[in-house]
């Protein structure tokens, strides 16, 4: 399981790069980075390697956020490895509410995405053989 | 301590109707006798001192009007010589002139007295330390609970408006059990407190507090007593009749007790000024029946509000003024829709994952009034998923549509953003340019 920080940001400019800023004066380092954005607000996800500094700093800041846990697997260097465990995961009834990509330290591509049922997720990955991170 | 003046606040209604009466009919002679735009008015009514025989007979006096104080600027209004007067209070006016309030000693003392009686509701005595945190100045607030406070021979704070930090220093370190202020600044001193950890009860020792100068909602106080444990009581005063302490409510909450042996109640039909039965909503219109430097007579507040005659289980036999619903001149119309921003509040304030801290953005685009409410998320919730913000907003936006019978877009910041007040609060921007 990995955890997340989760960033409400405002429809309006230098948002994104005030975060980031943020997170620089903070010392933090980031692993991975989202954006989900509507007409009327964005919501930044990061993955970082040390979150207690990078909550404190962004709260401290004024930035609504909150930390919650990703489901986080290493997805094999081939067509359509990601493809074949999501469907073991539909099968198995479990819903991804969203999900993006990110480079690990070691150079593997890993998958980080949030559901509702993260404990059925990582059986059904462990059954088909992923590798849960 | 249950009353300040027992048997002024608690005599019968047939011996109320007889001071009244009385005070009326002096008033009204003294008023012909020294204000040129009363005598003025009168004779142009064909209206003789001596046609008012009897409070009954106040519908037939003559309306007053912001606009009268703001023709007879500075002095033209009031009924004693300069020499006489021992204040001058002014309310803040966004257009025009100021409209200036003068004060005999009499009246000082009679204002206090009433402010005292507020005091006493919030549950203050002798014994209580009063923290005053509203302005002290022009504004009625400060100085109105100030001497309000020494009447009733408590120890005053006069702490005035701003500087957050040492308003709450000073609560903490001189352990006042009254407070004084807006109900937006109370809220806000909740949450800087809570953000400093300071518990109620324990660093902080308050037990009542009497609010006002601006409309807020029974939700409103619902909050402030939750998070404060302290009695919260709404106070009304208007600078023209008298500063804070006209009105107030007690521990029961039936109403605000209205000091209807120096200011008499009326509530009018906005429209056609028809005298309305209690329990009817329309517009507050005040007589003093004692005042002495600028007596006024069935002045127009535009507060709109509604009177009770219920009995109150505290004894007070006062009139009881229903909350403010909103001021006249604070009323929005969004594409012909009335709009109280108190109505916006109460739809906040019964929604967890909202803070009740709001602005509203009025503008007209091609022709249609489009209003903007900006309103803070809670710090509590989770923000990772769009579909849940995008759930709260769509929640508000139908609720706050039902509410108020017209559509608004609702934008969501973050908790924080929206600017704090240290006074009233300055919750509307129209942009529109009719």
């Amino acid at each position: 399981m990995i955890k997340q920080i989760a960033v409400f940001l405002e429809n309006k400019e230098g948002q994104a790069s005030g975060c980031c800023k943020v997170l620089k004066e903070a010392g933090v380092n980031l692993l991975a980075l989202s954006i989900a954005d509507t007409k009327d607000f964005g919501i930044l996800r990061i993955i970082t390697e040390d979150n207690a500094s990078a909550l404190n700093a962004l709260r401290a800041a004024g930035y609504l956020s909150s930390e919650v846990e990703l489901v986080g697997l290493e997805v094999p260097d081939k067509a359509g490895a990601l493809s074949d465990l999501l469907i073991a995961l539909g099968e198995g009834g479990v819903n991804v509410e969203y999900m993006y990509s990110y480079a690990g330290a070691d150079g593997h591509a890993k998958i980080a995405f949030k559901t509702g049922n993260p404990q059925k997720a990582v059986e059904i990955l462990q059954g088909v053989g992923a590798k849960i991170v | 301590m249950q009353y300040f003046q027992k048997e002024l606040e608690t005599m019968s209604a047939d011996q109320k109707k007889v001071l009244q009466s009385e005070r009326l009919v002096k008033m009204v002679k003294y008023v012909y006798e020294n204000q040129k735009p009363y005598r003025a008015k009168m004779d142009a009514m064909k209206l003789k001192p001596e046609d008012i025989k009897s409070i009954d007979d106040i519908y037939k006096l003559p309306f007053t009007v912001k606009q009268d104080l703001r023709d007879a600027y500075p002095f033209g209004m009031m009924a004693r010589p300069r020499r006489d007067l021992v204040r001058l209070h002014a309310s803040s006016a966004t257009t025009g002139k100021l409209t200036v309030a003068g004060y005999t000693m009499n009246d000082i003392d009679v204002w206090g007295e009433c402010a005292a009686r507020s005091l006493v509701m919030a549950g203050a005595d002798e014994e209580s330390i009063i923290h005053v945190a509203y302005g002290y100045g022009l504004f009625t607030g400060g100085l109105g609970m100030h001497y309000g406070g020494e009447k009733l021979g408590a120890c005053v704070v006069p702490a005035s408006a701003g500087n957050t930090q040492k308003q709450i220093q000073l609560l903490t370190d001189f352990g006042a059990d009254i407070i004084c202020c807006t109900p937006s600044y109370i809220i806000y001193l909740a949450e800087e407190m809570e953000k400093m950890g300071l518990k109620p009860g324990v660093d902080i020792k308050l037990k009542g507090g009497v609010f006002g100068a601006e409309a807020w909602s029974e939700g409103m106080r619902e909050d402030i007593e939750r998070r404060l444990g302290l009695r919260a009581c709404d106070i009304y005063g208007l600078s023209e009749i008298a500063g804070p302490g006209v009105a107030c409510d007690c521990q029961y909450k039936t109403g605000m007790h209205f000091q209807d042996d120096h200011f008499y109640p009326e509530i009018v039909d906005v429209d056609t000024l028809e005298p309305l039965p209690y329990g009817e909503s329309g517009e507050l219109v005040i007589t003093t029946l004692t005042k002495e430097g600028m007596p006024l007579l069935r002045y127009r507040t535009r507060d709109i509000a509604s009177l009770n005659a219920d009995p109150c289980p505290c004894g007070r036999t006062t009139i009881k003024l229903n909350k403010i619903t909103g001021r006249s001149d604070d009323m929005l119309i969004i594409r012909g829709v009335n709009v109280f921003p108190s109505q916006i509040e109460s739809v906040l304030l019964k929604n967890a994952d909202i803070q009740p801290h709001y602005h509203i953005n009025v503008d007209r685009v091609n022709n249609l009034d489009t209003m903007e409410i900006v309103v803070e998320l809670s710090p509590s919730i989770s923000v990772d998923e769009v579909a849940h913000v995008e759930e709260i907003r769509k929640k508000l936006s139908s609720d706050m549509a039902s509410a108020l019978s017209v559509s608004a877009k609702i934008t969501l910041v973050p908790p924080g953003t929206v600017a704090r007040s240290e006074g009233k609060a300055k919750r509307i921007t129209d942009r529109r340019k009719l």
